[in-house]
């Protein structure tokens, strides 16, 4: 351990602004100035931030940097590390870097389970994460408890699935530990093809190992010995850390056979992903496992009796993993202190779109739209005014600015039209057209539609056509009216969750934005986006 | 690495993994700063520096952090280190070469005394 450390958050955007050049130039330089017993340049994952640059940060100092180019790292080599002066024009103060330091949580409460590691810890050495509490929860389980208590702590702790549909954890499990069989899996879903989220990728990236101790002790409880983490292809750095940790995690002792010298053994590998939305699917996911085309199956059976290769299969979300370690060792009556009565722990939300501070923020369950907008994501970008939110991803709610103040969990669809999905905000500023973002909504959609049942395949065609009608001015009521038939024939008779969920996005815009889709059908867009047929055509002036 | 056979195996790893990781965390109990200003550097502060992080793992120290800082004006006796514990005065102690740093590590951090021969300045700088 050398004296002085130069933290690089090395994640997949601070990447394409050349995060690892400029790693290699600070090892480089610190070479060159003859520091390199003194200086040790490591990697961690994202600060949980956004900033136009790459963030450093120098420690024990604690001083965060905002590197914007090659110039930048010989000032911080050449001022900080050699004449230990700091770089003022650089400096980013530590409170809009981690609004998670002790002292600021009570500010903003920000309460970090999931990330508990994330940007602290050098996600590729697996003695950092043993340095913090890593693979206890593991060693716990194997030596004092028996299967069926893990799965009673997990029930008991309230834990439900974090990719979005909000099935409690500890029930699935039991339903896969209650099937016998002569092979079980555990499969991660990391396929987060949701747009608008990676906090998924952020915690592979950030925290490698607390999604591997979660597939163990589920594989322990539910009596697995084989598991996949299936990786969207595109996260080139979350298989680069994942695949480091499940070698580290071998290495250790930690997977493989005889796991910390008992009986338990599992074997973990990654599967990659090609692209395809519905892949995030589970039964889809499955079948691109097997070698098949992703397609959805028909349920039931369902994954914890029949899934892979025909298998009882516990299959669940990268962040619901990443909680079971922290649950294990605190107790299910810990986790529940966090959050609301029917949805227990924390939830990691991603802030995109118009917002100030884009970016991924950890916060109890139960928080509103209004805090994580201006509380933690700083308001609305450029001074401009809201319009409207959509909330839980790409299959989730729009609202409009009357629902700011509902709190976000999984009963705040039932209870007020606002869903909590996979953790997306999408805050939308008055510069835009309810239409507009709609029918980039619905093509999305139509795109990803596997074309395997009728109703997702052609309703989502007819969703377009309509919009695009709305956007020229040529739509009619009746289309509206039959937009509304078209989403409970979606949701009734869509094969999988695909086309079942398209009526979420498309009746909260119908119902809430309803001032402004029937502008449209009178030819006018208030924001002027939409170009408008209805209105008298310009004569066209051709020159040859 | 031979694989982990037990709990004990694994709360071994971490114990010695904490030792690293509280070194680049801020130390609990206080700071030991070597001045790194160009003055300082010419004078030996490298070695110095690394003498110190060197004893700090020999003596077993876990609870100090190792801070570099810039000229502290005291030029012409660098290196210089400041010894700077949480109820205590800072202690800035002068001409630190390797050997004394390794004392200055085993006296002051480790058994609380202060090396009164190396001592040029106390209190604030
Ligand atoms: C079209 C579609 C895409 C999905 N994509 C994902 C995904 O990318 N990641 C994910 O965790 N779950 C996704 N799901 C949900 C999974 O089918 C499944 O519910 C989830 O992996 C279960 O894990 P959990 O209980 O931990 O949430 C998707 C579902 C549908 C219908």
């Amino acid at each position: 351990m050398k004296a002085t450390v130069v933290l690089v958050s090395v994640d997949s955007n601070s990447v394409l602004k050349g995060a690892r050049e400029y790693k290699n130039l600070f090892s480089q330089l610190i070479g060159e100035y003859n520091l390199s017993e003194m200086v040790d340049v490591l990697e961690t994952g994202s600060f949980g931030v956004y900033m136009d640059g790459v963030l450093v940060e120098v420690l024990p100092d604690g001083v965060f940097y905002l590197v914007k180019s090659t110039e930048d790292v010989k000032k911080i080599v050449e001022e900080h590390l050699l004449k230990g002066r700091r770089v003022s024009s650089l400096e980013v103060l530590p409170e809009k870097v981690r609004s998670t330091v002790v002292e600021t949580e009570e500010l903003v409460k920000e309460t970090r389970i999931v990330l508990r590691n994330a940007g602290t810890i050098d996600p590729t050495n697996i003695r950092e994460y043993i340095a913090n509490d890593g693979y206890a929860a593991l060693a716990k389980v194997l030596k004092e408890m028996k299967p069926a208590e893990v799965i009673e702590e997990i029930k008991k702790s309230g834990l439900r699935g974090r990719g979005g549909a909000g099935f409690p954890t500890g029930l699935k499990w039991e339903f896969t530990y209650k099937t016998n069989a002569d092979q079980k899996y555990i499969l991660c879903n990391a396929d987060e093809g949701e747009p608008g989220t990676f906090k998924d990728r952020l915690i592979m990236e950030g925290d490698p190992h607390s999604v591997i101790e979660g597939m163990a002790i589920a594989a322990y409880a539910v009596g697995a010995t084989k598991g996949y983490i299936y990786i969207r292809g595109e996260y080139y750095e979350s298989i680069r850390n994942i695949q480091k940790a499940i070698d580290d995690a071998y290495e250790y002792g930690l997977l493989g056979d005889n796991i910390l010298g008992t009986d338990f053994s599992f074997h973990l590998s990654i599967r990659l992903g090609a692209g395809a939305y519905i892949c995030g699917e589970e039964t889809a996911l499955m079948e691109s496992i097997e070698g098949k085309a992703g397609r959805p199956r028909l349920k039931p059976p369902y994954p914890p009796v029949s899934g892979l290769f025909g298998k009882p299969t516990v299959i669940n979300n990268v962040e619901t993993f990443a909680n079971v370690a922290p649950i294990i060792l605190n107790g299910a009556e810990w986790f529940k202190k966090y959050g609301t009565e029917n949805s227990a722990g924390t939830k990691v939300f991603t802030l995109v779109g118009n917002v100030v501070k884009r970016g991924l923020v950890e916060v109890p369950m139960g928080t509103t739209v209004r805090e994580l907008i201006y509380t933690f994501g700083g308001g609305v970008a450029n001074g401009r005014k809201l319009k409207m939110v959509q909330t839980g991803g790409t299959a989730g709610t729009f609202i409009g600015p009357d629902k700011l103040d509902t709190p976000l969990d999984y009963d705040s669809f039932k209870n007020y039209g606002v869903s909590i999905g996979s953790g997306v905000i999408l805050v939308v500023d008055d510069s835009h057209c309810a239409v507009d973002i709609g029918l980039n909504v619905f093509k999305f959609f139509e795109h990803e539609s596997c074309g395997k049942c009728t109703p997702c395949r052609e309703g989502t065609r007819v969703i377009i056509q309509t919009f695009e009608k709305l956007s020229k001015g040529t739509a009619t009521k009746q289309d509206i009216e039959y937009l509304w038939q078209l989403a409970e024939l979606m949701e009734k008779g869509s094969l999988c969750g695909l086309g079942q969920s398209v009526p979420v996005p498309l009746r909260s815009l119908l119902d809430n934005f309803k001032d402004e889709i029937y502008a449209h059908i009178d030819g006018k867009c208030p924001t002027g986006i939409c170009k408008m047929e209805t209105k008298k055509k310009k004569k066209v002036y051709t020159r040859y | 690495m031979p694989k982990i056979k037990s709990l004990e195996e694994l709360m071994k790893i971490k114990e010695d993994a904490i030792k690293d990781l509280k070194l680049r965390q801020s130390g609990k109990r206080g700071k030991v700063i070597v001045a790194m200003g160009t003055c300082g550097i010419a004078a030996g502060a490298k070695e110095t520096l690394k003498a110190i992080v060197d004893a700090i793992n020999e003596f077993g120290v876990d609870d100090i952090a190792v801070v570099q800082s810039g000229c502290m004006g005291l030029c012409d006796v660098e290196p210089t280190v400041e010894v700077s514990l949480m109820d205590e005065e800072p202690v800035i102690y002068g001409n630190v070469t390797p050997e004394q740093a390794r004392r200055i590590v085993e006296k002051h951090l480790k058994n609380g005394e202060i090396v009164a021969d190396l001592v040029v300045k106390r209190g604030e700088v």
